[in-house]
């Protein structure tokens, strides 16, 4: 037995995996923890202020749970670029975080809220499908753990969007506006990948991005019909859809690095 | 790391794993870590012992408090101890033992089972509604009984 001793690696979620030396595979993990973090941290504002309280409990677990498959994906990206999640996490400026700008526009409404997360969820579940059977193990592994909880988001977000766009006069009204501003970066979480050649030779990624793309148009296409909702369109500026992040991030990035600029190399 | 040869041999596994089953979990006490299907390998070697532990949920806070109360308990055998977290399978509600669904239920916390099939851990009554998915931890849901007309607490399944 290797003398670890007692939790040498106390804040390793993942167990000492083995990197493949794949280009873009760095760009992949900050790309989806990034997405998870902002999101998470972003729903979790609601805590406390919800319109209801098993909803202030429901966007409370929710979040808990991104930020829970955020801190997991930046352990992985650890272990292959060094450093250790917090780090990662809360140490860099605004304009290197690679998240899809689709999570820029700030909190806003309710139906902001509903209407943000139901097309981060479908997309991102997507995504994972494209990973779960994906040839480096620690990450097929996290993946295959995360859609399991992923399962109940989805269910979650599907009923609200359906209730608020069924409904007449306001909460329709707010779905349509917020699906007007959101609707042009809804494409950004599949931006194209820096070296997902590499990513897809190596069989870490089993299914391009454009066709994920594609995928996702199609799962939710019928969705938003369904319920006279618009489908949202092509991004403008596909190349820059996880840079950029604006105004409502920079605040967003100076609350969650607020307590660790505080105390720099506090241990809690 | 632990040779195969040196796994299940030594005399003191059986009581390294007692010690193990008698740890609670922090959110739910009445259940140990052993029942709740958390353990995924524990391998014992004359240096050390090392402990495998699968998260019921990415992001649960208990885990820490896990894995200190596992090198506590385990502190005793006079060894290193190693508390490692994996995902290389996936913990899934399936992995809870009858004795920890018996646990649960006693305490009004239905065991996981698809929504359709929940029944109040009270009075037994198939008429419950859920109230919602999400409750006061990442595992569970809240529900109603009609029957009984009590809340109560669900394990989600996964």
């Amino acid at each position: 037995m290797t003398p670890t001793s007692a939790n040498a690696d106390a804040d390793a979620v993942i167990a000492t995996p083995i990197a493949p030396p794949v280009a873009g595979l760095t760009d992949l993990l900050l790309s989806m923890a990034d997405d998870e973090f902002v999101i998470g941290f972003s729903d979790s504002e609601w805590t406390g202020i919800a319109p209801i309280l098993e909803e202030d409990i429901a966007m409370s677990s929710l979040a808990q749970d991104e930020l829970g498959h955020a801190a997991a994906l930046y352990d992985l990206l650890a272990t292959i670029a060094g450093g250790d999640r917090d780090a990662i996490a809360y140490d860099r400026e605004p304009h290197d975080y690679r998240h899809a700008r689709l999570l820029d526009h700030g909190r806003g409404d309710w139906a902001m809220t509903i209407a943000r997360r139901y097309l981060y969820e479908t997309a991102d579940a997507v995504r994972l499908t494209a990973l779960v059977d994906g040839s480096w193990a620690p990450l097929a592994d996290l993946v295959g753990k995360i859609r399991r909880e992923e399962r109940y988001h989805l269910m979650h977000i599907g009923t609200w969007l359906e209730r608020l766009a069924r409904a007449h006069g306001e909460p329709r009204d707010r779905l349509l506006a917020a699906l007007t501003i959101l609707g042009p970066d809804a494409a950004t979480v599949f931006t194209p990948q820096e070296d997902e050649a590499a990513l897809l030779a190596a069989g870490i990624v089993t299914r391009p991005i454009a066709d994920q793309e594609r995928d996702w148009r199609n799962d939710i296409e019928p969705t938003l019909r369904g319920l006279d909702l618009p489908i949202p369109p092509l991004p403008h500026d596909p190349e820059r859809g996880r840079s950029d992040h604006g105004e409502a991030f920079r605040w967003l990035h100076g609350e969650f690095t607020m307590v660790r600029r505080g105390d720099p190399g506090a241990t809690w | 790391m632990v040779t195969e040869a040196a796994v299940h041999t030594d005399a003191v596994h059986t009581d390294i794993a007692a010690a193990l089953a008698a740890i609670p979990d922090p959110e739910l006490p009445v259940v140990s870590i052993v029942d709740l299907g958390m353990i995924h390998r524990l391998e014992v070697g004359s240096d050390g012992i090392r402990v495998t532990v699968l998260p019921t949920f990415i992001g649960c806070p208990a885990l820490e408090i896990i894995r200190d109360s596992i090198a506590q308990g385990l502190a005793g055998f006079g060894r290193p101890v190693d508390v490692q977290t994996s995902f290389e399978v996936p913990w899934t509600s399936d992995r809870i033992t009858p004795a920890g669904r018996a646990a649960l239920a006693a305490v009004g916390i239905a065991p996981p089972t698809a929504s359709a099939d929940v029944r109040c851990p009270w009075c037994a009554s198939a008429q419950v509604v859920m109230d919602s998915a999400f409750g006061p931890t990442q595992c569970r849901s809240l529900f109603y009984c009609r029957a009984c007309r009590q809340p109560f607490e669900a394990l989600k399944q996964v």
